[in-house]
């Protein structure tokens, strides 16, 4: 037998592993470390390069690919300066769990720890952000590998893979051999909730007065919003969600209260700090959600589901700890619920919130605003397209204003908060996307950090709508240091020295437009809507000095939201 | 409190490296680490010893059982338990001093392994609070230099089990 078996050099089989885990995109950048893996690629055609402008670009096109798709992100860059590029969107893939594996050259063993050309110590480097990374010594480890990279990055808690790749296992060679199963014995990450526990989940809920289901990323990434759905639907159960979750119950449905925690809906966090039983989803009880956790929830019996042991009990004690795969404890704590808890009084008191302080929405004096914006963009899409936003205060008022009916759609940088995400990851997500409009919108201040990516976008004719929330600010930074920095506005006005956006999106190839009159956006969606052979781009040139409400002030209690800007000298 | 944290991991590259990473990334405490290999090449024990609340402490074991080169996470505190640290202690002597000396090593049941014109080194091995209180007593004399080997330790008897509270991830692996 053994005669039989082929041999063959490390970049091939580096490509038949690929072939094998049935890879369809790689988005990389090629340099000297990774040469004879790019000279293979050329005649490479089961899967397709995409070229980035940059490796950070790279990085979140993968994981725009991988949290659209549920599928693994797959990267490609060469030694030292390409690797550490990467660093940013491993940190952000690992801050997200999104299951990306990125490829990284490095220089011959021989001469690694020498300094050498383009040499970066990437394992050190990325070892903090990285649920696991290799170092491949041998091209005779090469396929098991990958194969066991593949399997970590997609199993349990997803997150970030790296696997370091020198010249030298690169150009060597040896017998292919492709794993069929992985053994890893200090990784076993797939298990069901325990029984027990999930009955006695199911007589908590069954005798709750105030119910609320507090729903996290992790119900998306087990596939259980259907499950999820279900036990809402048939027990009458208020749903909130975290920024990450949003997508995983429709916003659209009269049992979603929207978004909790900072910039959550009031309505939401009043029902967190008076229900009687809390049930968190995969979600982390992060401090954007718990603000001062002293004061959290503290009427409530806590039930944790979670596929992750360490989020149990980190930042929250909860009473009622459920280690495994959301999914799975979704049915079967539906399937337990032989009676359904009677909470009309609990609906009327959440509709009373709802009335108490509702989303202002426009102000009707003719100024263009985002969250005006917002609305009418989810109006267009029915909360149907996948939203790709950056980090600011748009991405608060997306949050809470597109109603988001599908899972998968709300892509954000929300763990590691990185400005820049938006254009690339909109890029992955449309290569993972075919049938639903992608909308990338970022700030005037993020949309310059990984601009050019824009190219990547034309070259591929992606239909993507590019949209830029111009407020002429650093608007999210500027809204601290008029609340708690003595409004001292130190570097954050960008008015007198922005680029025409338009213009730079013209350049890069891209149909452009720009307004600031609210009585245009309408049409202009749908002259942008229209064109679906390039990328689109819009600006909106909004009100400059606006601020997200409501607002809990960080490390307040979530009970104590700021409702309204209380200054009269900067209304706006 | 202090707690003596066995710690099975593969014998390979870097895995060191990701326990002492995620302890200094996520702020825990470390008195001591110590690894070696164990009766399977492919396995190396570390023992750390560590302090905290209880919570802290659940933290510490969940996030060693979440790293993929860990196979096995026990907590030995408040279990039967052996726990051996060995210390080189150079202390420097006089003539008359140097029967005292002897005579202390002798109480500490250590040896001495080496001397010259001005100094002796002595080995003392046991818990580490008996190394604590030998280096005590030696005080007085002049310590030159201390070597510890930090903790080692093992489960008394039978063969040790994981907390139950974390013992979905990895209680498969018998060692
Ligand atoms: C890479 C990076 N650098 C800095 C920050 C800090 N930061 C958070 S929001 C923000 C302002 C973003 O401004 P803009 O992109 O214009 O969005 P806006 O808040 O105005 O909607 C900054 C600088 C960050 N999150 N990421
Ligand atoms: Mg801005």
């Amino acid at each position: 037998m053994k005669e039989n078996k082929q041999k063959m050099s490390g970049a091939d089989i580096f490509f038949e592993c690929l072939r094998k885990e049935k890879v369809e995109y790689i988005f990389g950048y090629p340099g000297g470390a990774v040469l004879k893996l790019y000279e293979k690629l050329y005649d490479v055609d089961f899967l397709e390069h995409i070229l980035t402008r940059h490796e950070q670009g790279a990085t979140h096109a993968a994981e725009g690919y991988a949290k659209a798709t549920g599928k693994v992100g797959v990267v490609l860059v060469t030694s030292g300066p390409g690797a550490t590029n990467t660093v940013t969107g491993i940190a952000d893939a690992y801050m997200d769990s999104i299951p990306i594996i990125v490829f990284t050259g490095q220089v011959p063993t021989k001469l690694i720890g020498n300094d050498a050309f383009q040499e970066a110590d990437i394992m050190g480097i990325t070892r903090p952000i990285t649920k696991h990374n290799f170092l491949v010594r041998d091209v005779k480890e090469l396929a098991e590998t990958i194969r066991k990279a593949f399997f970590i990055a997609s199993t349990g808690r997803p997150g970030p893979v790296l696997v370091d790749l020198p010249k030298d296992v690169i150009n060597s060679v040896c017998e292919f051999e492709y794993p069929e199963k992985v053994e890893i014995r200090g990784y076993k990450p797939t298990f069901l909730g325990h029984q027990n526990q999930i009955k006695k989940a199911a007589e908590m809920l069954k005798k709750a007065k105030r119910p609320l289901l507090y729903v996290g990323g992790g119900v998306i990434m087990s596939g259980g919003t259907r499950e999820l759905y279900l036990l809402a639907k048939e027990n009458n159960l208020p749903v909130t969600m975290t920024l990450q979750g949003l997508g995983a119950f429709p916003g659209t449905d009269d049992l979603s209260l929207g978004m909790l925690g900072m910039h959550g809906t009031y309505w939401a966090n009043q029902a967190v700090n008076s229900c009687d039983l809390l049930i968190a989803l995969g979600a982390r009880f992060d401090d954007r959600v718990t603000g001062k956790v002293e004061t959290f929830s503290l009427k409530s019996y806590k039930i944790h589901v979670d596929v992750d042991p360490t989020a149990i009990d980190k930042n929250i004690l909860v009473d009622l700890p459920i280690v495994g795969d959301v999914k799975h404890v979704l049915a079967e704590l539906a399937s337990e619920m032989d009676e359904h808890p009677d909470i009309s009084d609990w609906w009327k008191q959440i509709e009373k919130w709802k009335k108490e302080c509702p989303f202002e929405l426009d102000a009707n004096d003719g100024k263009l605003r985002t969250q005006f914006v917002i609305e009418k963009i989810s109006e267009k899409t029915k909360g149907e397209a996948v939203i790709v936003s950056d980090v600011g205060q748009h991405q608060m008022w997306i949050a809470q204003h597109y109603k988001f009916v599908h899972p998968r759609s709300h892509l954000t940088s929300g763990g590691l908060g990185t400005m820049g995400f938006s254009v690339p990851a909109s890029i992955g997500a449309a290569f993972g996307v075919k049938d639903r409009p992608i909308i990338s919108i970022s700030g005037d201040g993020g949309f310059q950090m990984n601009i050019q990516e824009l190219i990547t976008a034309v070259a591929h004719k992606l239909p993507i709508k590019f949209m830029v929330i111009n407020n002429s600010f650093l608007g999210m930074v500027r809204q601290w240091q008029e609340l708690f920095h003595a409004e001292k506005y130190s570097f954050t006005d960008l008015s007198k020295s922005n680029p025409d956006f338009r213009k730079v999106a013209e350049a890069f190839g891209l149909a452009a437009f720009s307004t600031d009159n609210p009585k245009e956006v309408e049409s202009l969606l749908d002259e942008a809507f229209a064109i679906n052979d390039r990328p689109v781009f819009i600006e909106f040139k909004v009100v400059k000095e606006d601020m997200v409400f409501p607002m809990v002030p960080a490390g307040a209690s979530i009970g104590e939201m700021m409702t309204k800007r209380l200054n009269p000298k900067t209304m706006v | 409190m202090k707690h003596t944290i066995s710690v099975l991991v593969e014998n390979r590259f870097g895995a060191f490296n990701r326990v002492a990473t995620m302890f200094s990334g996520r702020g825990f405490n470390v008195h001591s680490i110590s690894i070696g290999e164990t009766e399977d090449p492919e396995i190396s024990r570390m023992t750390l010893v560590t302090s905290g609340d209880d919570q802290i402490i659940e933290q510490v074991v969940k996030q060693l059982n979440r790293l993929i080169d860990t196979i096995k996470v026990v907590d030995l505190t408040g279990q039967p338990r052996i726990e051996r640290e060995l210390a080189l202690i150079t202390v420097f002597y006089q003539k008359g001093t140097r029967p005292e000396l002897t005579n202390i090593c002798d109480i500490f049941r250590g040896n001495i392994v080496d001397i010259n014109n001005k100094t002796l080194t002595l080995e003392i091995t046991g818990p580490p609070d008996k190394i604590d209180a030998a280096l005590n007593v030696l005080a007085q004399y002049g310590i030159k230099e201390i070597a510890r080997s930090g903790t080692v330790a093992l489960k008394r008897g039978e063969q040790a089990k994981i907390q139950p509270k974390i013992s979905t991830t990895k209680e498969k692996e018998k060692v």
